[in-house]
């Protein structure tokens, strides 16, 4: 069993935008070294779901708690030194390199010595592949290299509030959106090593139903019309809730590569 | 607020920043001792050499170098660096490579601010400077909500060309309502000069100002994260609301009663820091010092070319800037559209 009192807990948490309501009172618990993925189609809450979980988003009603602390949305020092936040997309307003945007990762970590911070830069850009790339301005890379180049950054900062704090929050919106297969595969290598350690708890948002059935232990399935679903995989991923929530029929078999694992086709 | 330990390790390839740095400061020091011997009455080099290994110089010299044109070039120095560094600042906050004090309309905010103290007033620096601040500290936050609407640049800039007219509109109201001897102090600021400058002024304008830049130069892994983005610098810990406040209002310090004192010189906000980016690239660890050190010598040779061109006539500094800079934010505006394209 693992330790409690690194939950990420939501209690009752609700969120109105301009009086309609984007999240529905949701109460969850994600237990440390687990990948909680959260699916659901557009305009069903995920990235407000995140925004409020990192503090951008105020809640309507509701509490959430890293470990044992409330979260405090004022407190941004000190939750860049708990959580790191990959969201979808960044735009640059002026060019920097790749080594530099990476470790941006490291600003809210002061103390640390560069030769720390040197160690985890050679580990993260080895992890996302980046090698050849990290003097390249990024403003000159594709749209899934200046995505790894982000996740890289956030993997840094990871590493370093894991190293401090002795445990770390990773949210991820959609990490994979412009990735190729092999980076798809390698990013979620990546995060499930650092799950496994139990010094990192991940919260990843997914459009992929296969991806989130090969790599996330639990699920939250959001809906704009109906209560949202929470669960171990193979519990949320069946015919009825996907129908109820996508309107979309599926067909879900076992993997003819790893037996143990679903494969889920869509019919449209 | 950071000690500044980390992110040394990897270095950049082309020219090694620090030693940019060092390259412009010994150009500002040429810059220095140049404008403070050419002009319209030169002072011989060799005089110079003389007077510093302790010779004496002749009496006009001597007056004229530490009298008039010592305070004027320390006053280029320091308007030079807090405009250049401004403007870098200003460039991160908004996100927007066209802010800039003048183009903003910060500097028709301290103008109009400044022209009220004197009014209203009959005038004292402490007023002055207050009353500039206060105008420009207001005229930056209208026009960073009032660019946050649109969403594309232009945004700002339209909001930047609103503030200067009402501001300009407002100052020829109370110029008007002026009388003889408040329009004397008046007429300097629609010029942009450097000619008022003496040391009983320079005695506080330059300790303020140079204890704002030292402040600024410290911010720099602030700015980095904001040019990911205000979420993103959320998430590294830097508070946005904060920050708009902390920035604008460090900006509108700086610059207010450095306008009250210069009137409206623009562009150099806009030009240096471009220059810079161009050169060290964009992190503020080198951009901050770079823009203040390189906004200096621009202004230190600007202010020598207006003196020596019409010679012994003198053409204000903000004329030169203006005939310099506004074909470089031409040249800015032509290669954003073909960027957008």
């Amino acid at each position: 069993m693992s330790d409690s009192s690194r939950n990420l807990s939501l209690q009752d948490v609700t969120v109105f935008r301009d009086r309609r309501c984007v999240i529905p009172p949701l109460s969850l618990s994600m237990t440390p070294g687990s990948i909680l993925g959260v699916l659901g189609p557009n305009g069903a809450g995920k990235t407000s779901l995140l925004a409020a979980c990192t503090g951008e988003l105020p809640l309507s009603a509701g509490e959430i708690r890293y470990g044992v602390r409330g979260l405090n949305p004022k407190d941004a020092r000190s939750l860049a030194r708990t959580r790191a936040v990959l969201p979808q997309q960044s735009q640059l307003t002026f060019n920097l390199p790749v080594d530099q945007i990476i470790q941006i990762g490291a600003y809210p970590f002061p103390e640390l010595s560069p030769a720390q911070i040197k160690l985890w830069f050679e580990r993260v850009v080895e992890c996302v592949d980046l090698d050849g790339l990290v003097h390249k301005p990024y403003n000159a890379l594709s749209g899934g290299e200046q995505q790894r180049v982000q996740f890289a950054r956030v993997l840094l900062q990871t590493h370093a509030i894991a190293h401090t704090q002795g445990h770390a929050y990773l949210f991820l919106d959609e990490p994979t959106a412009s990735l190729d297969l092999r980076h798809q595969g390698r990013l979620f290598k990546t995060i499930q090593q650092l799950a496994k350690s139990q010094v990192v708890s991940i919260f990843v948002i997914l459009h992929d139903l296969n991806l989130a059935s090969r790599w996330c232990d639990t699920l939250l399935l959001l809906s704009p019309d109906h209560a949202p679903l929470f669960g171990k995989t193979a519990d949320i991923l069946t015919k009825e809730s996907l129908r109820k929530v996508y309107g979309v029929d599926m067909q879900i078999q076992p993997h003819p590569f790893r037996p143990d694992e679903l494969l889920i086709l869509a019919d449209v | 607020m950071h000690p500044s330990n980390n992110h040394i390790f990897i270095k950049s390839p082309g020219l090694a920043t620090p030693s940019g740095l060092l390259l412009l400061s010994s150009v500002l020091l040429v810059a220095i001792v140049w404008a403070l011997m050419s002009g319209a009455f030169q002072i011989r080099p060799m005089d110079m050499v003389g007077w510093v290994l302790g010779s004496q110089l002749d009496e006009v010299s001597r007056n004229v170098l530490l009298n008039i044109r010592a305070p004027r070039v320390l006053l280029g120095v320091i308007t030079g660096a807090v405009l250049g560094m401004a403007g870098a600042v200003m460039q991160a906050l908004f996100r927007n490579p066209l802010a800039e004090p003048g183009l903003v309309g910060l500097s028709a905010g301290a103008s109009l601010g400044a022209v009220l103290a004197i009014v209203l007033t009959g005038g004292g620096l402490l007023l002055i400077g207050g009353f500039a601040f206060l105008g420009g500290l207001a005229a930056t936050f209208l026009a960073y909500f009032l660019g946050k609407r649109s969403s594309h640049q232009s945004g700002l800039l339209l909001a930047g060309i609103a503030i200067n007219s009402i501001g300009f509109g407002a100052m020829g109201v109370i110029i008007i309502h002026a009388n003889d001897a408040q329009l004397r102090d008046l007429t300097f600021w629609n010029m942009g000069s450097l000619a008022s400058a003496d040391w009983a002024m320079l005695a506080w304008l330059t300790p303020w100002s140079f204890a704002l830049i030292a402040f600024l130069l410290t911010q720099w892994r602030v700015l980095n994260a904001l040019l990911l983005g205000e979420r993103e610098a959320y998430h590294l810990g830097f508070h946005p609301v904060r920050l708009r406040w902390r920035f604008i209002t460090l900006v509108a310090l700086a610059v207010g009663p450095i306008v009250a004192v210069t009137g409206g010189i623009g562009f150099v906000g806009l030009v240096i820091p471009h220059l810079v980016r161009l050169w060290l690239g964009a992190d503020h660890r080198w951009v901050l010092p770079a823009s203040g050190i390189a906004g200096a010598i621009a202004l230190t040779l600007a202010d020598w070319l207006g003196r020596i061109v019409i010679a012994p006539s003198e053409l204000p500094i903000g004329l030169v800037t203006c005939l310099l800079g506004g074909p470089f934010f031409i040249w800015l505006l032509l290669k954003g559209s073909r960027a957008h394209e």
